[in-house]
């Protein structure tokens, strides 16, 4: 395929940084789970051997934020865990990516009650919606190659112009 | 005679005349009594050798929001030699609401206990751990009562900033 | 000893130390430490938080906080009609889903006095053990993947994966189904379905003999869990207990057996109970009770009779979809059930079935209205996590997690 048949023909490959670099981010995007209900089994059921999220390039399932560049939030959030999952997006490294799996995350779900967040979105910034309760598992892959998509156009100078606040307050 | 009469008659003859009322509906006894008594029936029930009541499945409250009585608390008891699931109940008339607590009585209610006290306010004289067990620990209201609405008070919950 | 000299040397640190705190050096080598095992962490099973206090790596006390998961059940479940909560019911225990759902319609079905057909409980009893199958083969994997052995969570979710299509074909959803309805289930099983039900059976078995030879002829597998987080017999009833959990310490109590349900009164199987109360028994315990609902589900498939799946009284019983559109009276019950619900009469109940994870109760009192009053959900991985602080007094910090994954708990039905 491409890579190895370009560089076998002429010996030399040229392109740009940014596509070289996207391509690679793209290719090996590392999932954070943060499974916290029913979504959770149908994410593991993702990485099972049917569903197998692995060629995917997502092979390893971290538990751990500093690891990871996508976070896939699972589960109902409730306001007391709120405060968790920020904590745990901020420690994640640049860039970041989110994925809001399952209804419960897009819009609060089916519980309209007095201790569940009405969608993720008020506390962070998401990257794409997930339509289901519980969503298959082929279509957590389909968001999957859309975050991948959405990371093949990116360009380092996306990532440069931060203000130094909003680095300062991502970092913490 | 069967279960239910043997566990009339026994609750009868030792607490005749603080047991408020014994229905059975759909097949299910309950016997409701004054809430001052609730321990000592307890330890009756669970000490007696016929009956031996010594597992404790459930303790919870029911908010009756106009009576005078507002709040009823309900036991639900089982006995492993009988095979029978009993139910007690208790009402609570006074303001702010108290009531023994039976976790001297059965362990397992320790944690019930601090459930009805998060969703209904009843507080447990003599509880040896009286904390919340789902709402966190700065909430002010109890979120079971009738009075409190089912989308909740806005801005009793704190919610972290969103920050691009 | 060098390191304690190292220190004993540094002027600058022994003045820091001692006048933070007013320490001497021998307090800060010997105090406890507190750990918090927050709510995300691999190994706790859903979001439970477990605060320890350790001795080196020994535990001295366990405090586990719940209520990161609390959707509001209770409270949502007043304001909605029994039929509206169905739903809400399968997200209790979503790893075996299907058991939900029965226990709620046949506490439901008790309250008003309605009686489900023949054909409609089998079918129940069918989705009850498949969806037991499915949450004991969820804790035995991902309780191996916590002790070590990763294996063992790709392939049980492999036999799992044939459960949830065998759902997808019989209710149209791989887990969460609401497919059962107040007086019987939403529609009929097709013999397509039940020749993929005994085709998973038959290759059940002999995957489940792969599965043991993985795990159990593995030293460290073995040493990790034997005599680890003994819970005996009279402490299992005193702390509220229940399940395999329960049986796995010596005390016999299925309710199957103790208030039979459906037709499980009809049924011959046997209840396996351990003795030894520590983790490899509760690991034994959910085998076997797989193998016993591989009994079952054979005997039920051979017993279900023919007949109808919702019980014929239009009052309170959703009619079939063909006569509500073509038929008056049909409509008209229809509207009524939908916006106003079903009035049973006035009093309480409290109705239990034995769910994979243990007892599951309801416990619904009815002000005569179409929206119960009250309805208080009895879950089993409630009762069964007031025995962590007991069990995990006194053992090895990594043994904290070997506890908590044998005593299977779900948050979603813990936290309600």
């Amino acid at each position: 395929m491409g890579l190895e048949a370009v560089l076998q023909k002429d010996g030399f490959l040229t392109t740009t940084i940014d596509a070289i670099v996207a391509w690679s981010r793209k290719s090996s995007v590392w999932p954070m789970p943060m499974g916290i209900s029913c979504c959770a089994i149908e994410m593991i059921a993702a990485a099972d051997p049917k569903y197998d999220i692995a060629r995917f390039g997502s092979e390893v399932m971290r538990f751990t934020p500093r690891q990871c560049d996508l976070m896939i939030v699972a589960g109902t959030v409730t306001y007391k865990m709120a405060q968790v999952v920020r904590r745990i997006y901020d420690q994640m490294p640049e860039p970041k990516w989110v994925i809001a799996m399952g209804a419960c995350t897009s819009s609060g779900g089916m519980y309209r009650s007095y201790s569940v967040v009405q969608g993720i979105d008020q506390f962070l910034p998401v990257d794409v919606y997930t339509a289901g309760c519980p969503p298959r598992p082929e279509n957590l892959l389909n968001a999957l190659m859309t975050i991948q998509e959405k990371i093949g156009k990116t360009r380092a100078r996306d990532f440069q112009n931060r203000s130094l606040a909003e680095l300062e307050h991502s970092q913490n | 005679m069967n279960t239910k009469e043997l566990i009339v008659e026994k609750v009868k003859e030792k607490f005749g005349e603080s047991v408020e009322e014994i229905s059975d509906f759909r097949d299910d006894l309950c016997i409701t009594i004054k809430k001052d008594q609730i321990i000592n029936l307890g330890k009756f029930l669970k000490e007696d050798l016929e009956l031996q009541f010594i597992m404790c499945k459930d303790v919870t409250a029911i908010d009756w929001a106009t009576r005078k009585k507002r709040f009823t608390t309900v036991y639900h008891i089982y006995s492993l030699q009988l095979n029978y699931t009993l139910r007690l109940k208790s009402n609570i008339d006074d303001d702010p609401p108290t009531i023994e607590t039976v976790s001297s009585v059965w362990k397992s209610a320790n944690w019930y206990e601090r459930e009805t006290w998060d969703m209904y306010g009843i507080k447990f004289v003599n509880h040896p751990d009286l904390r919340r067990m789902y709402m966190p620990e700065g909430f002010e209201y109890h979120p079971l009562k009738k009075d409190f609405p089912v989308l909740g008070i806005p801005g009793s919950l704190p919610l972290p900033n969103k920050a691009e | 000893m060098d390191r304690i000299k190292q220190i004993y040397n540094d002027e600058k640190l022994l003045k820091k130390l001692q006048e933070d705190q007013n320490l001497t050096i021998e307090d800060v080598l010997e105090n406890e430490m507190v750990i918090n095992m927050g709510p995300q962490h691999p190994a706790t099973h859903g979001v439970l938080r477990l605060v320890l206090r350790l001795d080196g790596e020994t535990v001295v006390e366990i405090v586990p906080e719940l209520g990161y998961l609390h959707r509001g059940y209770e409270k949502m479940a007043e304001n909605m009609s029994y039929i509206e909560f169905i739903p809400h019911t399968d997200r209790l225990d979503y790893t075996g889903t299907m058991c939900n759902n029965v226990g709620y319609v046949l506490a439901v079905e008790k309250l008003a006095g309605i009686e489900a057909p023949k054909r409609a409980q089998y079918i129940r009893m069918i989705v009850s053990e498949l969806s037991r199958i499915a949450a004991h083969l969820v804790a035995i994997g991902t309780f191996a993947m916590d002790v070590g052995a990763v294996t063992m969570v790709m392939w049980t979710f492999r036999e799992r994966e044939k459960v949830n299509s065998i759902f997808d074909r019989i209710a149209g959803a791989r887990f969460t189904t609401s497919y059962t309805r107040i007086g019987g289930v939403a529609s009929d099983i097709d013999d397509r379905s039940i020749a993929e039900i005994v085709q998973f059976l038959a290759e059940l078995e002999p995957a489940l003999v792969e599965m043991d030879k993985l795990v159990l002829s593995n030293r460290i597998f073995i040493d990790r869990l034997e005599g680890i987080g003994i819970l005996p017999k009279e402490d299992a009833i005193a702390l509220g207990v229940t399940g395999p959990n329960l049986r796995a310490s010596g005390v016999e109590y299925d309710v199957r057996r103790a208030k039979p349900y459906l037709f499980y009164n009809e049924i011959d199987f046997k209840i396996p109970t351990f003795s030894q109360g520590d983790c490899l028994a509760r690991y034994f315990q959910r085998g076997d009770e797989v193998r016993e609902s591989i009994k079952i589900l054979y005997q039920c498939l051979d017993k279900i009779p023919q007949g109808e799946v919702i019980a014929n009284d239009p009052k309170k019983v959703l009619s079939h979809k063909t006569e509500i559109y073509s038929k008056m009276e049909e409509l008209i019950h229809d509207f009524m059930i939908i916006n106003f619900g079903i009035n049973p009469p006035v009093g309480d109940t409290y109705f239990s079935v034995e769910n994979p994870k243990g007892e599951l109760g309801f416990y619904i009192v009815s002000n005569g209205s179409g929206q119960p009053w009250k309805l208080k959900i009895h879950s089993p991985s409630f009762c069964n996590l007031q025995a962590v602080s007991q069990l995990c007094k006194g053992a090895m910090f990594s043994d904290v997690v070997a506890i908590i994954g044998s005593l299977d708990p779900v948050m979603g039905e813990a936290d309600k």
